[in-house]
């Protein structure tokens, strides 16, 4: 076939607390292709990309690139070498604004000496436009939605124009209208020669963009096949180990009491825009309202004022009959509301402390965890470990830093916290961000059994699949709005869902979002 | 001890043992008797009781000191206020020595309790001003302390000055308000054990207490610790305020214990030494009196060797800098650890592929 332009041999790599990532991985790219790099949950795929990438010193094994043996020392001498990556956790800096980050590193200059701002400026617009990306290259990043700063991390790695791309989930945050417009770049950036790595857990998406596809578990590889001989089926056996249920039974709908109530909610961005715009909506015991819509319509707003992180609205907002701006995180919390955040690494941990220290944040004043002044350790102990067990968190021990874990297991650790208080509403933002296709399922699993016990629970997903998968009803935001409402999920489509969430279409009278006046 | 703790101690040692090597060197070049320099720095303060009594004596505030800014430094607030809490710890203490009568067993314990709580207010300032201004705790906390030095200076030579002394110190403190010596010989006061229990409280506090897990999770994230119920600003005030306490009860029992007048007229740098300290320690209470001896042990030795040669006790501030410097850079010796631990895993591997 073509030309190897990439051969990692018997690479292998071990953690300074002693975890052997990658064990013995042999890895070949060619030219032009897109190749997909699948597995669990801390199976060492990005681990196995660091050390491509430089950011990581292999233990053992050899690096040719383009026939020639190499060594990467920093992620520098890496993109000097043509290899451009874009992490799983977002590195770019918050103060800075979109352009300053995206030529970071490799700033226009004024004179020899002075950043040219304009420069930049107009450099970033310019391949923002040629890929189609729509962002505002003068906004500061720490003001932007998660899925825009994902496309701001790959406008950085394709701004330095790599020969080798790497993509550590790319498309975790992004909505599949994003993904398609992704893909057809990549497919692009695929016929000028440039060749691919992708990381997804998202076997349709391997399916559609990629050509091979070698699989990892437990740090060791399972081979590489030809993506079009594979089915997703037997992509999920190999990565597993065994079959993957995913279909779930869900039990009638039995609605209870109103849990939350929300009428004519109005919440102001910080440049005074309205980022929820009139939104009244009801939440019932015994449902999932799935709320879909492309990442940045205002959901992260939404979030924040229902779970009292701000109280900055104007409206009304009742949880359990209680005024939600009246009342502080902690009372919210206590009666009986969970949240898992959109961005597990800013709100849903502290990297430097232990996995126990981080799993029981929103219990450590539960009487059967802590007396009035000290800590029931050995209880919080016991507790930890059981979730542990229960959501297969891939650690060494409870005292490893949760900082040290892959992506998908920190997520696990979120999860797990948050349902482990047996919540009444779950306010669910990208639950199941990052992890992999069975650890995917039993999450889900979880939420339709909160959902049979009695809990309502608010699913807001870029996934399309899940949100259709589990909402008993969904609507579609739109620029801070609901756009369209259904109350029979079973017979939407993905694309009419699509058209409300792009703006094309919108409804005028919205039934059944409100269950009484 | 599993290979990272041992590592860490590993290189704690030998950071002392480089820095301690470098002034080595220095004295070697500088003096014109470095053997004897040498052996009265290392050696000197076990040559006679009343000299490792002076360590002791010096390791005491050195611990209130390390444990207060643990938790100050804990809720990730740069406040540097401990210096002024210690001061006016130390002038609250001889100004209620000096105005009440109390029965001897309470008065000591009602100077230094007075002393802790006025520590208190002083290190809350800083905060509470961020809290209400938003103005950097670091600025507003050194110039608390440059307010403390010129309060006390005020109140000494106003209402505590002792005319018929040649020198601007205060009235001496009665004998019963003294903390008492439990070793004859030496100097070593009671204040010791107060000492020791203020460490084993703070670890304890830190780690095993409800509170403490707060104060960690807010000082590792706040938002994280603010999306998980916790009431951020309450528990950075109650760190600020137990951190002061403990430097300003360190200031009293100092006073009480090793002067009997008030003396201090100018800034005495416990608050940089606490910073020392804490980084020696790691963060971790329970570490801190192994710290503060080393310090005391090392500045004794010097001043004993600047007595008896020709080398002055600033080379052990040259030692200070470099074993600060080696401790905090996390990269040094990360090449060999990384390699014993690689050593390690791999082990375990061809192990398991064997047992299987
Ligand atoms: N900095 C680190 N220090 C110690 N161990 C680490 C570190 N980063 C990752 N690990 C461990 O290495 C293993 C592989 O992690 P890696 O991040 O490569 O997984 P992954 O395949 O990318 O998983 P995910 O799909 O969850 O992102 C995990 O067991 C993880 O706990
Ligand atoms: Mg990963």
């Amino acid at each position: 076939m073509s030309e190897k332009v990439l051969q990692m041999n018997n690479i292998m790599k071990i953690y300074p607390n002693g975890v052997v990532a990658v064990e013995d991985v042999t890895f070949e790219l060619e030219k032009g292709e897109i190749h997909a790099l699948l597995g669990e949950n801390g199976a060492g795929k990005s681990t196995l990309m660091k050390v491509l990438f430089g950011i990581e010193s292999p233990e053992q094994g050899k690096i040719i690139l383009n026939g020639t043996e190499t060594t990467i020392k920093s992620p520098q001498d890496a993109i000097k070498k043509g290899i451009g990556m874009v992490h799983q956790h977002f590195m770019l800096v918050p103060s800075l604004t979109v352009a300053e980050n995206i030529v970071l590193g490799t700033e226009p200059k004024k004179s020899g000496m002075f950043i040219d701002m304009e420069k930049a400026v107009e450099l970033s617009q310019q391949i923002a436009e040629k890929y189609n990306f729509d962002v505002d290259v003068r906004e500061k990043v720490e003001e932007l939605p998660v899925g825009i700063k994902q496309k701001v991390e790959i406008l950085k790695a394709l701004y330095r124009g790599a020969d080798i791309l790497i993509l550590d989930e790319p498309t975790a945050v992004l909505t599949p209208q994003e993904t398609d417009e992704l893909f057809i770049q990549l497919k692009k950036l695929r016929e000028a020669g440039h060749t691919i790595i992708f990381i997804s857990h998202k076997l349709d998406e391997i399916k559609e963009i990629c050509d091979r596809a070698t699989i990892m578990r437990n740090g060791k590889s399972k081979g590489t096949h030809l993506v079009k001989d594979i089915s997703t089926t037997q992509m999920s056996r190999l990565m597993v180990g065994r079959d993957v249920v995913l279909t779930f039974d869900k039990k009638p709908l039995d609605l209870k009491e109103t849990v939350l109530k929300v009428r004519n909610l109005c919440v102001a961005g910080s440049t005074g825009v309205k980022r929820v715009n009139n939104l009244s909506f009801d939440l019932k015991a015994g449902e999932i309202f799935g709320i879909a819509g492309v990442e940045g319509n205002g959901q992260g707003h939404l979030v924040e004022v229902l779970t009292g992180l701000s109280k900055k609205y104007m409206g009304e907002i009742s949880v359990f009959g209680m005024e939600a701006k009246k009342h502080s995180i902690k009372e919210i919390r206590e009666l009986g509301m969970a949240h898992i955040p959109e961005d597990r690494m800013t709100l849903g941990c502290a990297k430097n402390m232990n996995i126990m220290d981080n799993m029981f944040s929103n219990q450590y004043d539960n009487p059967e965890y802590s007396g009035k002044v000290m800590l029931k350790s050995k209880k919080i102990e016991k507790r930890v470990n059981e979730l542990i067990k229960e959501y297969l968190v891939k650690c060494k021990s409870y005292k490893q830093n949760v900082g040290m874990l892959s992506g998908g297991n920190i997520q696990k650790v979120v999860v797990a916290r948050e349902f482990s208080t047996n919540p009444k509403i779950i306010i669910a933002n990208q639950p199941t961000r990052g992890i992999d296709v069975g650890a995917a399922a039993f999450i889900r699993q979880r939420i339709i059994e909160f959902r049979e016990a009695g809990s309502a629970i608010i699913l807001i997903s870029a996934d399309l699949n899940e949100i259709l998968e589990l909402s008993d009803r969904l609507a579609v935001i739109y620029k801070g709005q609901f756009a369209g409402v259904f109350n029979d999920v079973k017979n939407v489509t993905e694309g009419e869902l699509g058209e409300y969430m792009l703006g094309i279409k919108k409804d005028d009278k919205l039934e059944g979002i409100i269950y009484e006046q | 001890m599993n290979s990272n703790t041992k590592f860490n101690v590993l290189r704690t040692v030998l950071s002392v043992g480089i820095a301690l090597l470098i002034s080595f060197g220095i004295i070697f070049l500088t003096s014109k008797e470095p053997v004897n320099a040498i052996v009265q720095l290392l050696t000197g303060p076990l040559q006679s009781q009343r000299r490792f009594g002076n360590v002791i004596e010096a390791m005491i505030p050195l611990i209130f000191t390390g444990v207060g800014v643990s938790i100050m430094f804990a809720a990730n607030e740069i406040n540097l206020a401990g210096e002024g809490a210690f001061h006016l710890g130390g002038l609250v203490a001889t100004y209620v020595a000096l105005n009440t009568t109390l029965p001897s067993g309470i008065s000591p314990l009602a100077c230094i309790l007075a002393a802790g709580f006025f520590g208190a207010m002083v290190t809350t300032v800083p905060a509470v001003l961020k809290i209400k201004t938003e103005s950097d705790v670091l600025v507003s906390s050194l110039m608390m302390n440059y307010l403390i030095l010129y309060f006390a200076n005020y109140v000494l030579s106003n209402f505590l000055r002792d005319p018929s002394a040649g020198a601007v110190v205060s009235f001496a403190v009665p004998q019963t308000t003294q903390l008492g010596t439990i070793f004859a010989g030496t100097r070593i006061h009671i204040g010791l054990f107060i000492a020791l229990a203020v460490a084993v409280f703070g670890y304890i506090f830190m780690f095993k207490t409800r509170t403490g897990y707060e104060l960690r999770l807010t000082g590792e994230n706040r938002s994280f610790a603010r999306y998980s119920g916790i009431n951020v600003v309450k528990i950075t005030l109650i760190s600020q305020l137990l951190g002061g306490f403990i430097f300003g009860i360190g200031g009293g029992v100092e006073l009480l214990g090793m002067y009997n007048r008030f003396t201090w007229t100018s800034q005495l740098g416990y608050g940089w030494d606490a910073i020392i300290i804490t980084t020696l320690a790691k963060k971790n209470p329970l570490y801190v009196p192994f710290a503060a001896f080393f310090l005391a042990y090392l500045r004794t030795g010097a001043s004993i060797m600047a007595r008896s040669t020709d080398v002055v006790t600033e080379i052990v501030t040259i030692t200070q800098g470099i074993i600060i410097l080696l401790v905090v850079a996390e990269q040094f010796l990360s090449k060999y650890k990384h390699k014993m631990i690689a050593k390690e895993a791999k082990a375990t591997l061809t192990n398991e592929t064997e047992g299987e």
